[in-house]
């Protein structure tokens, strides 16, 4: 890093810069600040017409009726089992991502071209004939319905790929010399040396699953099988002018999002540097 | 060494699962969805296949005679030429401002700027659509102390347009902005060095060193912003529904609101054609524009 990097400016220069993104960081953030901070008050102090910023008289009663009359139970457990489901997903980009990166066998570059390929097909393409495809399969109104189009990702093999090329062929051939079967390889000796792609991918497939809306939208037609983001989007629609309640809902979705991304940021960013050199 | 009948399928079965999840849910839906968009297919088509009619170009040509679909892809272009460009340059110049320094600040707020990338859409729309409120709003309470009058960020159809991209903008920073500062941290420090041994100034060496550098990345993230602007649909679907009087409908919501609203598949799967071939020229533009460019 010595020698690359930084084009530093002057000390003013970087005061300056420093002054910008403070203010600028601080619009930034205000929208989830404002959030969090009107979910603590009661409907009649939102409504006043001039608003203090901290709320006067802290309540969680919002945060109760998000689950008493907003069904966030359902709604969380629903989502939590999509999220668990979607790392299933991630092994099997796991798995293609090996294949193809240590394996040569007939077909493997057409077939890796087909798998980017569909990076550039736009979910408005795909979503109706996936409905259909569901809905033959008697899937649609189903978590497995909702489940199944997000489970593995193009990107997500690449990924996988470009990290499991990196790892050596000899401790590869020296297992299977010691007898040891292709799958017995797979799982004890891949993926325990794959633990930085793992730990950004596995980061990506929480929040990809906490955040999952288009198809539990399109596939859900019954309320016990919404998701989070589909019963906020229901709850806004119910409670039109509830904003405590809807502040709540929200702060409910993005703050754990936030709290994991500070935990585990060094990961996710490292990640993105890795990505942005290949 | 020969390889037997069973060591040759061992790849297949790790990449197959994967494989077959793919074809099923991205590669013969777009078949599928250009057969059905030369059908009149609807509610009646889903349960009765054989009710479904080819009825040839009819979906195309009623497309262009549509005042809606027009309109949403007079919306879109609008969200294009507005909203890429804005993402480009205020991601970067992000970027150019968090690389200017190396302490703590700077790397807290390479943190603060992602943050919003990584939060719910619908989440984010239903703070921010709660923050645009004429009368209750921060926004407007914040406009009103400096004496501007109550803007209907939502409800005028002059304004609504440019309310859900400053949404949208807000949260493709962040993204972007770590893509841009990788790249800014791969220009070696003796290019700068030189520079100032010539007595060129800070502006001056941005204008020729780092953008010149970069150039890779601004097409890189032109083009996936590009992509993303073409399928915009959180946003207007839960803040505006595509309103006020079609103002802020773009060609995602359109699809989705004849395919799963008023069920008619192939006209929706019709939309979502036209929308796919204009991603792709956008593309391929870009493409060619960024050959012209590395040509020179």
């Amino acid at each position: 890093m010595d020698t690359q990097g930084i084009h530093s400016a002057s000390k003013t220069g970087k005061l300056t810069s420093g002054l910008i993104l403070a203010l600028w960081g601080f619009v930034t953030v205000l929208p989830f600040v404002w959030m969090f901070l009107t979910s603590f008050k009661t409907n009649i102090e939102i409504s006043q017409m001039t608003q203090s910023f901290w709320p006067q008289h802290w309540t969680l009663d919002n945060y109760r009726n998000l689950f008493i009359d907003g069904n966030f139970g359902v709604y969380l457990k629903n989502t939590l089992i999509i999220t668990a489901f979607t790392f299933i997903g991630m092994f099997l980009n796991a798995m293609a991502g090996y294949g193809f990166a240590k394996f040569h066998f007939k077909g493997r570059g057409v077939l890796f071209i087909a798998v980017l390929s569909t990076m550039m097909i736009p979910g408005q393409v795909t979503m109706i004939p996936v409905y259909l495809i569901l809905y033959k399969m008697h899937l649609t109104n189903t978590l497995l319905g909702i489940i199944l189009p997000s489970l593995v990702g193009a990107f997500a093999i690449f990924l996988f790929r470009q990290f499991m090329s990196n790892i050596s062929d000899s401790i590869i051939e020296a297992a299977r010399l010691d007898g040891a079967g292709e799958w017995y390889i797979f799982w004890h000796l891949i993926i325990p040396m794959s633990g930085p792609v793992l730990a950004v991918q596995g980061i990506l497939t929480f929040i990809g699953g906490w955040n999952s809306f288009l198809w539990p939208l399109i596939i859900a037609n019954d309320q016990k099988y919404y998701t989070l983001s589909v019963g906020l989007q229901l709850l806004q629609g119910q409670h039109t002018t509830d904003y405590g309640l809807q502040m709540a809902g929200s702060s409910f979705m993005v703050i754990p999002i936030i709290i994991i991304f500070l935990v585990f940021q060094k990961y996710i960013l490292q990640g993105f540097s890795v990505q942005a050199e290949k | 060494m020969g390889k037997s009948f069973r060591e040759k399928l061992i790849p297949y079965t790790f990449v197959l699962p994967a494989l077959i999840l793919l074809a099923l849910f991205s590669l013969i839906p777009i078949v599928i969805a250009l057969v059905i968009s030369f059908t009149g297919m609807d509610i009646t088509g889903l349960g009765d296949l054989s009710q479904v009619k080819f009825i040839g170009f009819q979906n195309y040509t009623q497309l262009f005679k549509d005042p809606t679909f027009l309109q949403s892809i007079f919306n879109t272009g609008f969200y294009v030429i507005i909203g890429v460009p804005l993402v480009v340059i205020l991601s970067l110049t992000v970027a150019i401002l968090i690389n200017s320094g190396q302490n703590r600040f700077f790397k807290f707020m390479r943190l603060i700027f992602y943050t919003p990338s990584i939060t719910n859409t619908v989440a984010v729309a239903v703070v921010w659509t709660y923050m645009y409120n004429p009368s209750m709003g921060m926004i407007n309470n914040f406009l009103g102390k400096l004496g501007i009058s109550e803007i209907g960020w939502l409800t005028d159809p002059n304004v609504a347009k440019y309310a859900l991209i400053i949404l949208a903008v807000w949260k493709a920073i962040g993204l972007n902005m770590l893509i841009f500062l990788a790249a800014l941290q791969g220009i070696p420090r003796s290019l700068y060095e030189a520079a100032e041994l010539d007595g060129a100034n800070w502006w001056q060496q941005t204008w020729y060193i780092t953008l010149p550098s970069v150039r890779f990345s601004i097409f890189f993230v032109t083009v996936t912003t590009l992509i993303g602007w073409f399928q915009f649909f959180d946003e207007p679907f839960v803040m505006t529904k595509g309103g006020p009087l079609n103002s802020t409908n773009s060609v995602a919501l359109f699809v989705y609101q004849n395919g799963f609203q008023n069920s008619n598949f192939g006209y929706a799967a019709a939309g979502s054609f036209i929308m796919f071939a204009a991603i792709i020229i956008a593309t391929l533009i870009q493409f060619r524009l960024q050959k012209k460019q590395q040509g020179r």
